[in-house]
């Protein structure tokens, strides 16, 4: 069984945006808590930042495969 | 399928899935001419044939008291057109924008389903190629209605000059923000559809064939080997909500970009 060391660095790249998601989604939570009819205009906005988050982890995946 | 994923774990050795689990090019399912037709491209026009076929029989004989059919339509068509449409663009220009943006969800959702529907699976998106096509036609979409809007000149400085910040600092934000919101936006937006797509389905392969492995080696894969199907099982749960999440996403984005390019300065 053969394995690459990128996907090791990888996953630790990876632990950035897990680390940076995890924080969006808890302040999103907490938010909607305090604020429960501010649901509709949170919910972009979280995603939004989910999504730029994410995109750390997007560009070490496929550089993970190509490098 | 196509005795691609079930040869990897024949032999003694164990061959984790790769990128090769996604290159269908050697398996192609029928040719036209001298092009090779392969499974991807059929699940693509399928896909498409699926949406049409759904949203023109559910307005087809539009009535006042809707049916079954046309208040599934409705309801599928006004989730998009309000929180995603009407949310994001604003209710001023977004009414143009709804048929690409229903389209587009329905579109990847149907794709991204063919992930775990039996007899098909294959996300039709794990092919980066796919993506690519799709974020090209939003780059040409966004930056299209900016410069219909502000002109040429007047686009680009919406999208690289940013406001409220002292003129001292243009050297260095100008070039970051034209290479963020022009060139590095279409690659991020396929990227993270095909990543997603991609890491589920190799996810779901290597439980599934790794569960085969280990119970065919003995000893503790007894028991490690179903404990990786249970786990290709919840997998398969995750992957149901993450298809739905990237295809609210990347419609999501899309709408944010056509906001953004319709934007007036501040």
């Amino acid at each position: 069984m053969d394995g690459n060391l990128n996907m090791i660095g990888y996953g630790l790249a990876a632990i950035g945006p897990g680390v940076g998601i995890g924080l969006i989604f808890a302040a999103y939570i907490s938010g909607v808590a305090r604020q429960p009819e501010a649901q509709g205009r949170l919910q972009s906005i979280a995603i939004l930042g989910f999504a730029l988050a994410e995109a750390l982890a997007i560009i070490g995946i496929a550089l993970a495969f190509v490098l | 399928m196509f005795g691609i994923t079930m040869a990897e774990s024949e032999g003694g050795e164990f061959l984790a899935p790769g990128p090769n689990s996604f290159d269908f090019s050697e398996v192609p399912l029928f040719h036209i001419g001298g092009l090779a037709v392969t499974k991807p491209m059929v699940q693509l026009l399928l896909g498409a044939v699926i949406v049409f076929v759904f949203f023109y029989a559910a307005a087809r004989r539009a009535t006042l008291v809707p049916g079954r059919l046309q208040f599934a339509g409705e309801a599928a068509y006004g989730m998009v057109r309000n929180s995603i449409g009407r949310d994001i663009i604003g209710s001023k220009d977004y009414a143009k924008f709804v048929p690409y943006l229903v389209t587009l969800f329905f579109f990847l959702l149907i794709n991204n389903a063919f992930a775990s529907i039996p007899a098909i699976q294959f996300p039709t998106f794990s092919r980066a190629s796919m993506a690519y096509a799709l974020a090209g036609l939003s780059w040409v979409i966004y930056n299209g209605v900016g410069i219909h809007k502000h002109g040429l000149l007047g686009y680009l400085k919406l999208q690289s000059v940013p406001s409220g910040v002292s003129p001292v600092m243009y050297p260095l934000l100008v070039p970051l923000e034209f290479f963020s919101n022009i060139l590095v936006r279409p690659a991020t937006l396929a990227l993270r559809l095909f990543a997603n797509m991609f890491a589920g389905h190799l996810l779901l392969i290597l439980f599934s064939t790794g569960g085969l492995f280990l119970l065919e080696y003995g000893g503790i894969g007894y028991v490690a080997g179903p404990l990786a199907w249970v786990l290709a099982i919840a997998i398969s749960f995750l992957e149901l909500l993450v298809q739905f999440l990237q295809a609210y996403v990347f419609t999501l984005l899309n709408a944010m970009y056509i906001s953004g390019a319709l934007a007036d300065e501040h």
